[in-house]
Formats: structure tokens, sequence, C-alpha cells
């Protein structure tokens, strides 16, 4: 076998893979630019006008002091109070404080609803709304690694005034923004089950702190309702608790409030029904806004049209102006009118007066757009120029009704809202951006790579015997440098971007060019490819996106009804009439034995039967997108800590436990079946031992984080401690598992009986003497299935009682028929138990569903192959399309079959806690645990992707391989998969070929998406589908690659420990 | 000979597409507000209706029909509720298959059966008159070098044209256009008319432009 090649042809063809998706990936989701200025108090002095006039940061600002608590997730619904309502839901009616006060006290207070950007996760709420800018996309991935804000800001501004910023509650705030708090009180964040600590740190310290006299500013972040929300949903008591405390927080907090203070409760975000969020949806953008001060804070109680909606970046200026200190240098928010004193009215003694506030805001705003479109030329230059212009209007408006001395007139400040607005609406317009250049470059190198893989893979046998990579590999490193010099030439600097995607183009143009001399035809396009195509344009359209798991399911439904009918078309599949008398002899066709058709028929039309039923099944277990009206989660979804009624929990548990056990009874079974289970190796130690002692590890834990939080108080320290410790020592004892499995991957058992000088005659000589003349090699490759064929043959004479004394074998050797699939499979159930352990306990279901249907593919592929064995004329193990892209889209099946979805609010977080339930300290650990979970099928199935090309040899039949292996009169025995041995070459170009059928059709829909993100980068839901789809495909992708070459590896591992094997045992036995 | 086989089964052809026409054409006199889309289960039922009956009747006055070995009056009987039970369990198997691609299990099992008759009276029903309730038969016609008759290749034709009308009929519904005909099972049922029309003007054509390839045979 042929492993070098093999890897290095593999990992290129990754290489290029990943170079499209990093170069398009890199002009498609551009971050935004951010302009590392800041505002000072000289910035808002309107050019010329006197100083006694003056610095505003000098004069006495409108408040001295405000209160912020943000309430995390306090979505708008939360905050509304209807007296009508007499029978609230849970989250209903429990903050009737806000209502009471905005009735009450008009000219005080004032409840909005605040409208946040997407995306709505925590971090990039937080940013936004200290910063005033609008987030981007790229953002959302970084919500793990919390990195200081480098912008201009609120808080940075509100130190530079001099202001003492004090802090507690969510400690992302802290690694936001370092040292820049006077004070700050950070509880950990991360752990969503955790209710109360964040916000009883913060209760203990927020009124002593109020009382006292050591703040300016204060900052109190509220978890509880969030974390609420995730763990229960807003509908369940516990939300019903936490806002009730969430009122008294607020009424302690107003009646500690004096008049100088400003307070401001807010949501960052809202939530869906289910408690989550990080989209764009109306659930999850509307949280609310309450304004209140002790003083009179909106000098005009009802006189003027006030905003049904608050954009969220609108809170930087006011505040800021509010307060007394500059506007963040980049925000683009404009300020609350309501809350500043008409023009004409002097009532309210200090602050500025709305045209005031809006004429600094307008200035603010135009120096940041002069500045940033000075940076980067992303925001086209008509609007831009359309907005300059807008503002020297505004501007000599301003200023010449200033130096007449009268107010300036409403509509010119209405002109000034709608330039903020326009503003606004053209940086949110073109922040979505994109560089035509990557985009092609990244859409060029992904294209020609879907090409080459698919050419290689039907040249597999060519390519592997000439050698084609070397020379296209050199050529390109060449060229990459010369253009990476070129770059230093030129610009002085590399961008290794360029360089990268130069050597792939050259390296896929090099190798199409030598393939093109080796010129084989290339096969039509067979309809599996046909279903390959549909799926691939489905991904253009936003509809099949969002019932992708529906799309996908139903494809492979057709490709599997298309296997039995395309048998029968082909006249295989029911035992064929007898022999025409009219032909002659000589010109029929060879055909199968007819019981072998029968027995096939039968097994292709049972797996047939349980493939569907699979599918089918597999339906239950999806999850719902926002964009799915009418849609329901499954019930297996919701963890059984979450389910309420104890029942339904009771039983969502033991078929849980039912379908663990299953999963690894059908593995023993197997494993046993094929007698891979004797040695003692440390593989079978694996098998026997560890795995059952993981999956009881599993159900265990399972028991316990069932179990309701208050019902057994007196052991709550033991649960806790099992809470961590099961999953630990399951990941520990699979871990184990896998790290002994590389090791020692054989599950071979060797058993020597008799001396072997006394038996030695006994035995039927070899066939034919290799031995003689022709180097150790071809010795090996000859002696091995001799030395296999004995054994089996003596194995079977020992089975009948009489032959025991006489005819027992020299070697026995268990478990060699399935010595690579054997390894495999184990790793693929340790694999499986590992990444179940971090999905909810319901989807053991579909864990065993995707196990039964693998098996059914599998299962389906012999059949076929079995039936259809004379008809092909290529490759003995070659693997044809139909299987692999079966196997390719029943990932896509069970991606969504196991609750996922390809949308950010999706992610299962709660992966991160399985065995953390403290939270974590790094941020590599919980990335790679919710990853792992996230592309669980994706895993599975591209490691057991080289089960393809052995489940024929597993389950060989006596007889029907023989003919075309070509084996003479020995063909009678079953070898299994000694006969991959018996043909290292074609053993090579097989594997080569089912793996680089499998890419391709990983990257094939990787390009699809692609290019669905390029061609509807306009399109309106690119953010929400598109580009949501891509990132999760690209992964995906990624992700299938690595394990799709961990298994391939395992493969060659065990070549190498079975080579090893028979270089020990030759020398004892044949000689 | 050639000529004479293939222009009777084209305007047998003829007669079965004319029939569908008139079906759509008919009902909007008898019944009030008739439409294909809102009325849909009328216009099905009616389609289904009239190629039925016109299928029968032209293969019987063609006389294309298995030779039976015995013509005694029980066993005719027998033949035709053979036939009968085959056709409904016909119409239970595409139920099913149409289920597991995904139509919904309960609600609007009425439409989803509907169209099951449907596909049954454009495939099984066909199978019947050629073929005769014989299952063995049906599974040798469709495989390549099963038709043993213009007539059994004609089958394969608008059987597979059929099924696959449907098949793509459904490639419509999930999307957000909101159409009269994206209503569960409007263009599934369309689809597989405009499947069988296209097997029906296909049939003569194939099996004329590959008469010299066609070699049947004798029955
Ligand atoms: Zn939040
Ligand atoms: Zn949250």
């Amino acid at each position: 076998m042929r492993r070098l090649p093999i890897l290095a042809l593999l990992l290129w063809i990754c290489s290029i893979f990943y170079v499209g998706i990093y170069l398009f990936v890199g002009g498609f989701l551009l971050v935004r630019l951010e302009v590392n200025r800041t505002s000072t108090c000289a910035d808002v002095l309107p050019p010329g006008a006197d100083v006694a006039r003056g610095d505003f940061c000098l004069k006495e600002p409108r408040f001295r002091r405000a209160v912020v608590l943000i309430i995390d997730a306090l979505k708008s619904d939360f905050a509304r109070y209807d007296p009508e309502n007499t029978s609230p839901r849970a989250f209903e009616n429990k903050l009737p404080v806000l209502d009471e006060m905005a009735s009450s006290r008009p000219s005080q207070s004032r409840l909005y609803t605040f409208r946040a950007d997407p995306p709505t996760t925590t971090m990039q709420r937080i940013k936004g709304f200290t910063t005033g800018s609008l987030p981007t996309f790229i953002d959302v991935g970084n919500n793990f690694a919390s990195s200081a804000v480098l912008e201009d800001n609120l808080v940075h501004q509100l130190g530079q005034a001099g202001k003492r910023v004090v802090f507690m509650g969510d400690d992302t705030w802290v690694s936001l923004f370092p040292r820049k708090f006077h004070r700050s009180l950070p509880f950990p964040s991360f752990n969503v089950k955790d209710l109360h600590t964040v916000d009883n740190g913060i209760l203990q310290n927020i009124f002593p702190t109020m009382e006292g006299d050591d703040w300016d500013v204060l900052i109190a972040h509220f978890l509880g309702v969030d974390h609420c929300g995730h763990r229960f949903g807003p509908d369940h008591p516990a939300m019903a608790e936490k806002l009730t405390q969430m009122d008294g927080v607020i009424r302690s907090v107003i009646n500690r409030l004096q008049n100088d203070t400003l307070l401001v409760v807010m949501g960052d975000h809202g939530m869906t029904d289910t408690g989550d969020h990080g989209g764009e949806s109306l659930k999850e953008t509307d949280a609310a806004l309450f304004l209140y001060s002790g003083s009179p804070l909106f000098p005009a109680p009802s006189s003027q049209v006030e905003p049904e909606v608050v954009p969220q970046t609108d809170l930087v200026p006011t505040l800021a102006l509010l307060l007394g200190v500059p506007i963040p240098y980049s925000s683009v928010g404009q300020v609350l009118l309501p809350l500043f004193p008409h023009n004409n009215s002097r009532a309210a003694p200090t602050g500025l007066s709305q045209a005031e506030a809006l004429w600094i805001n307008v200035k603010q705003v135009n120096r940041f757009l002069e500045t940033y479109s000075s940076m980067a030329k992303d925001i086209p230059a008509d609007s831009l120029s359309h907005l300059q212009s807008r503002f020297t209007q505004l501007s000599s408006q301003y200023l010449s009704s200033v130096s007449k001395g009268a107010p300036p007139s409403p509509e010119l400040v209405a002109s000034m809202q709608a330039y903020l607005s326009s503003v606004r609406e053209t940086c949110r317009a073109s922040w979505a951006r994109f560089s035509p250049v990557k985009m092609a470059a990244g859409l060029l190198v992904m294209g020609l790579a879907c090409v080459v893989c698919y050419v290689l893979s039907e040249l597999s046998l060519v390519v592997l015997q000439e050698g084609v990579l070397k020379m296209p590999v050199v050529s390109g490193l060449v060229v990459g440098g010369a253009v990476a010099a070129g770059q230093i030439f030129m610009w002085g600097f590399v961008e290794v971007l360029w360089c990268v995607g130069v050597v792939a183009l050259i390296t896929e143009v090099m190798v199409l060019w030598r393939v093109r001399r080796l010129s084989l035809w290339l096969s039509l396009l067979p309809p599996p490819l046909l279903i390959l195509l549909l799926r691939c344009s489905s991904l253009l359209s936003d509809s099949y996106v969002i019932s992708e798991g529906r799309v996908v399911t139903f494809l492979l439904f057709t490709l599997v009804l298309y296997v039995p009918l395309r048998l029968n078309w082909d006249g295989l599949l029911v035992p064929g009439p007898p022999p025409d008398t009219q032909k002659p002899p000589g010109l029929l066709p060879p055909s199968l034995p007819l019981s072998t058709v029968r027995r096939e028929g039968a097994a292709l039309l049972v797996s047939v039967g349980v493939l569907v039923g699979c599918l089918y099944l597999s339906l239950s277990f999806h999850s719902c997108r926002e964009e799915q009206g009418s849609c329901q989660p499954s019930a297996f979804l919701t963890p059984l800590s979450r389910v309420q009624d104890s029942r339904m929990r009771n039983l969502h548990y033991v078929l849980s436990l039912v379908s663990l056990s299953a999963w690894a009874f059908l593995l023993h079974r197997w494993l046993r079946h094929y007698g891979n289970l004797n040695c003692t190796s440390v593989t079978v130690f694996t098998a026997r031992f560890l795995l059952p002692l993981a999956s009881i590890c599993m159900g265990l834990h399972w028991a316990v984080s069932a179990t309701p939080e208050d019902s057994f108080r007196n052991l709550a320290e033991l649960i806790s401690l099992a809470q961590v410790a099961l999953p630990r020592v399951a990941f520990g004892l699979l871990g184990l598992g896998l790290l002994l499995l590389w090791l020692d991957p054989l599950t071979v058992f060797l058993k020597t009986r008799a001396p072997l000088n006394s038996r030695a005659p006994s035995m039927p000589p070899p066939r034919y003497r290799a031995s003689t003349g022709i180097s150790p090699q071809a010795e090996l490759h000859h002696l091995i299935p001799q030395l296999y064929q004995r054994i089996r043959r003596s194995l079977e004479d020992g089975g009948s009682e009489g032959a025991e004394a006489d005819g027992r074998p020299a070697v026995e050797a268990y478990g060699l028929g399935t010595v690579y699939s054997a390894p495999l499979i184990l790793l693929c159930g340790m694999l499986g138990l590992g990444l179940l352990l971090l999905h909810p306990e319901g989807m053991a279901l579909s864990f065993l569903l995707m196990l039964l249907q693998a098996a059914a593919v599998l299962h389906l592929h012999t059949s076929s192959s079995t039936l259809s064995s004379l008809q092909s004329h290529s490759n003995v193990f070659s693997v044809p399309w139909a299987p692999v892209v079966l196997w390719s889209l029943a990932a896509s099946q069970f991606f969504h079959a196991t609750g996922h979805l390809p949308t950010f609010p999706s992610i299962q977080w709660g992966a991160a806690f399985v065995g953390f339930p403290q939270g974590h300290s790094g941020t590599v650990l919980p990335a790679t645990l919710v990853t792992l979970n996230t592309f669980a099928s994706h895993i599975l199935f591209a490691v057991g992707c080289p089960l393809l090309l052995f489940w024929p040899l597993v389950c060989e039949v006596r007889g029907t391989r023989a003919g075309r292996s070509g084996g003479g009169d020995d063909g009678e025995d079953v070898v299994m998969e000694m006969r991959l041995r018996e043909n290292p070459q074609q053993f090579s170009s097989a594997l080569l070929q089912l793996t680089l059928r499998y890419l391709f059709i990983c990257g094939a829909q990787v390009f699809a998406s692609v290019c669905a993100a390029a061609i509807l980068r306009r399109h309106l839901m690119v953010w929400k589908v598109f580009a949501p789809k891509l990132m999760f495909e690209a992964s995906g992708f990624i992700v299938s690659s690595v394990f799709l070459l961990v298994g391939v590896a395992l493969v060659m591992r065990v070549d190498v420990a079975v080579a090893g094997l028979f270089q020990k045992l030759l020398p004892q036995n044949s000689r | 000979m050639w000529d004479v086989e293939i222009r009777g089964m084209a305007s047998a052809h003829a007669i079965i597409a004319a029939s569908i026409f008139m079906a759509t054409v008919m009902p909007a006199v008898l019944v009030e507000k008739f439409s294909v889309y809102g009325t849909h289960l009328i216009w099905l039922y009616s389609v289904a209706g009239s190629v039925a009956v016109v299928n029968i009747a032209v293969f019987w006055l063609l006389g294309i029909s298995p030779p039976t070995k015995k013509n005694t009056l029980s066993y005719k009987l027998s033949k035709l509720i053979r036939s009968c039970v085959y056709l409904l369990l016909s119409c239970l198997f595409f139920h099913t298959v149409i289920v597991l691609y995904g139509a919904p299990l309960l609600e609007s099992a009425l439409e989803t059966f509907s169209l099951a008759v449907l596909l049954s009276t454009f495939t099984t029903l066909r199978c019947l008159c050629v073929l005769g309730p014989n299952v063995q038969a049906w599974i040798r016609v469709f495989s390549r070098d099963g038709a043993m008759s213009v007539w059994d290749t004609s089958l394969q034709i608008t059987t597979g044209c059929s099924i696959v009308g449907a098949w793509l009929g459904a490639f419509p519904i999930p999307l957000d256009w909101d159409r009269p005909w994206q209503v569960w099972p409007v263009s599934c049922s369309l689809g597989a008319t405009v499947g069988f029309l296209t097997g029906l003007l296909a049939a003569p054509l194939w099996i004329r432009w590959h008469r010299k390839q066609l070699t049947y045979k004798l029955k």
C-alpha cells in the first residue's frame, strides 16, 4: 500500500480547498475598519465661537451622575404592563414598577422599545452601546474571545472627563474595558446554568455603593434573566421569579436615587420564544429602555412626537451629552431629542437645548464620516458627497441662525435629524461590503479544486502510479515565492493571502495540465451526481436553505429508491428468466447463482426499508429556524432538566438509556461476530471494558443532570460533584480508548496450537512457492493469502468434532478478515459516544438512528455491488458514486437530525458545560467542545468513510467475488479484507478514489454555498441565511476533511500493523 | 408493421391526452367556480376518472392484454377482482411513499391519498391494462431488456415520466412565492399530469426514432 502519496495528495487537495475558503471569506466577511481616534472636549466647539460661551465640558452638565442597570435580555415584552391581563404568563406583568413610574410621573420617566442591531449577542451589544457604532458580521465569532475595545467609547470618555465609573456584574465588561473602571466587581458570566451568582453579587454591592460617594457612573449588568431564558425559556416560573426580583431591584434603586442622577434601565437584546438570541428577528432585537430621574427629565411631557422605537446606538450620544462628555468618535447615533429642552423654552436650568445637542451630534458624525472615508473606500462616493453637501448646508444655516441670536427653526432641527438618520443608514448599507477580487479568486481556486478532485478521483490508479504532485507543487511554491518577493519589492510588505492563493492556483493548473496529458476520458455525469447537483443548487435559494433538513432527506430518499430501480433496470435485482435457448450459449453473460441473487436482492430490499425508516424517523429530531413559522422543535432537543412533567422526563430518560445501550451493544455484537474480541490486546480491552464503562458513566450523568435542583437538597454537593466527575470520567475513558486504539489497532487473535514441525507435513503444501528467486516483498504478498487461507481452512475443519484431534491448525487467527474495519468501527463507536455526551440526552435516539442508517447504507452498497459485480469492469474495490453520495448526504441529514441548524443562535452552547458546569477559564476548550457538538455527524461520517470500501469485503459471500478477483481455484475461500493485501495497488487506488470522491462531494457543497453567498450578496437574506450557511458549510468541510484524514490515517496505521504481524508470523510458520 | 403499430399507439395516446383536456374543461360547465387550483380535488378526480375510463376502453378495443388461458367467466371475474385489489394496494403504496417523502402524515391525508390515486391511474392502471394483474411481469417490464412490445416500451416511458413529473412537482413547494399552485398537492398532481402527457407524446416519437434498435421477442 502506498501510504505517503495518498496522504500527500489528500493533504494537498484539502489545503487548496482551505486556501479557496480563506480567500473568499477574506473578501466576503470584511470587518469594519476601526477608527482609533478619540473625541476631546475641544472638538465640540463651533469654529470661531468665543471661549466664554464655552467648552461644554466645563459647563455644568445636565446630570452629575448616572446609574445604568443593564438587565441582559430584557425583552420589550417583559417591561410592558397590562392591568387587564388577569392570567399573565410567566414573563408578563412582572415589572410593574416601570409602568407605574411612567404613568404616575410622566415628566420624570419614560419607557421605550430599544432596538438592538444584529448580531444580538451580548458582547456585540456591549460594544454597540458603548461605542455607538454598528457591529459587523465577523464579530459574531468573537463571543468566546472577548478582547478589549479599541475604538473610542463612552467608558473611556467618562474616564477622561474624570468621572469615576464603577462597574459590577457580567465579567465580559472587564475584558472589553480593561483598567478603565474606577472600581469593578466582575462575576463569572459564562455559566448559563447559574442564574444567581452574578445577580446576587451585584445586589450585595450595589446599594452600599450607591449610598457611598465614591462613584459618578454606576454600571450594573444583571445576567439572571438571560441565563434563565437560555436554561428554561421565557415561559417558566423561574423567569417570573427572576423578573420580580428585578422589579424589586429597580424600586430600591429609585428609592435611593438623588435628584442629580439619571437612571437608565435597559436590556441589551431580547430573546426568542426558546430563550435564545443572536439573530435579527424582532423578538431578539427589541429590548426595553427605561429612563428615570428624580428631577423632571422630559421638559415637554407630551407636546412632541415621541419616538416609538429607540435604536441602540442613540443611547451613546444622549448619555454623553447629558453627562457632559464628548460623544465617542465613531458613534453614528443620534441624540434622543425628548430629553433635551426646546430651543425657545429655557425652562431647564442647565444643559444643552435640542438644537445645540443636535448640532454637536451632527458635527461629530460628520467628522467621523470624513475620517472614515479617508481611511477606507467602502462608502460609495456619491452618497458621501451628497451627505457632505447636506452637512455644509446645515452648518451654514445653523451658524447664521446662531449668529443672529435667534433660536434655530424647527425645520432646521428636523433636517439635522434627517441628516443623522441618513448617515446611519448609509453606514449600515455600506458596512456589508465585499472585496470582489478576493471573492473571485476564492471562487476560482475552489472551483478548480473541485474539478481537480473529480478528475483525480476518476484517475486514481494512474495518479498513484505516475505521481503527479511533485512538479506542480514545486513550481507553485516558486511562483508564490516570486509573488511574495514582488510584493516586498513593490509595496514593502507581503500579503500572505495573495501568495497562498497564487500557489494554490498554479498547482491546480499544473496538475490539471499533467492529468490532461494522461488523457483518460471521464465518465459522463452519473445519476447520483445529479442528486448532488440538485443538492448544490438547492443551496442557492433561501427557501431551500431554510428547509434544508427536509430537502436533504428528500434527495436522499430519492437516491435510496434509485439504487434498486437501477438494479432492476439492469435486470440484476430479480433472478433472470431461464437462459434463452435462441442465443448461442457463448454469448450469454456470466450470471450469479440464483440463490445469491435471491439472498442479495432480499438483503438489498431490507436495507432499503431500514434506510427509508431511518430517514423518515430522523425528520422528527429537527430543530426550527425562526423563519419557519409554524414549526415545532423536536421534543427530544429539550435537556431533561428542562422537561417539567416528571413522567415525560422519565420516559425520555429511559428511551435515551435504551438507545445508548443499543449503541454499545450493537458495536460489541458486531465485533464479537467477526471474532475481534478474542485476543488480549489493549484494543480489545478498550472494546470490552472502556466502552461499556463510558456508557454507564454517561447514563449516570444524564440521571444526575436530570434531577431537579431542589429535590435532593441534602445531596446537592454529591450531585454537583457527580456532574463534574461523571462526564470527565467518560471523556477520559474514551480518550484512553482512542489512544490505545492508535497504539495497537490490531484485533487479531493468534493461537498457535501444536509444535510446528509435527504439523507441517500434514498441512497442504502451498500452491505456489514464491520463495524462490523472488524478492522478499513479493513473497510476502503471495504468502499472506496462503497463510490466511490455511488458517481459515483449518479453522473450519476444526469446527467439527472429529477433526478436532487431527486437523488442528498450526495458527488460528481470529478477526483477520475484519482487520481494517474493526478498529475503524471501534473508533466510530467511541467518537459517537463522546459526541453524544455533548448533546442533549434525547439525541441518543437520533444517534442510534445514525448508526442504523449508516449500517443500512453499507449493506445497500454491499448488496448492490455484489449484484452488479459481474458488470463493473473497473477496479475491484472501487466504490461507485451512489453510496458515497448517500454517505455524505447522510452527514448533512444528521447534522439537522441532531438538532443543529446553520444559524448562529441555534448553536448548542450547552455542550461547553458538559463536565465543566462551573464554566471555563480559557476559550480553546469550550470552543472545541462546541465545534465537536455542532459537527458531530460530519465527524462520524467522515471517519467512517473508508468503511464503504471494506464493507463488501466484510460481508463477502462465498463464490461471489471469486470470479472477479480472478483468484483461480483458490477463489472458493472467503478471504474478506485480506483481499486488500493481495492487491495493494488496487487497494491504494480505491482508498484514494473513495476519499477523493467524498472530498469532492463535500467540496462541491461548500463551493455551492460560496457561490450562493457571492451571487446573492445583496439579497435580503444574505446575513440571515446565506452567510451563516457559508460559515457552517465551510467549517463543516474543514472538520470533515480533518476527520476523513484521521480515518485514512487509521487505515494506514492498521496496514502497517498488519504488515508487521505478517513479518513476525511468516518466518515461524511457512518455512 | 412498425408504422401501423406506432400509428395506433399515437392515436390511442392522443385520445387519452384529449380525455385529460376534456376532464379539465368539462367540469367548468357543470361545477360552479371550478378551477384547477381552487377546486383541485374535483379536477383531480375528474382527470383520474376520465383517464381510467379511456385507458380501459382503448386497451379493450385494441385488444392489447395478455393472452388468457381460460376464458371462463369465473376466471375473468377473479382477474377483475385481483386487478381492483392491486389498484387499491398501489394507491396505498403510493400514499406511503408520498408520506415517507415528507408529506404530512395526518393532516391533509385526503389530498395525499388523492394524489396517490392519480398516480395509480397513470401508472398501475396502465400496467393492469397492458400486462394484467401479474407483478412479475411488471417487474420484468421495468428492466432494460424487459419490454416485449411497443406497448411495453410506452408503458416504461409514461410511467417513468409521470413519476418523475410528480417528483419534480414537489420542488416548488418550499419556495416562499405564495402562489396557489404551491399548496399541497397541487404542484405534485400537476407535475404528474404534465409528466404523463409528456410521456404520451414522447413514447411514439421515441419508439419511431429507435425502431432500428428495438427488437422485441415474439409473444
Ligand atoms: Zn445579553
Ligand atoms: Zn444570552
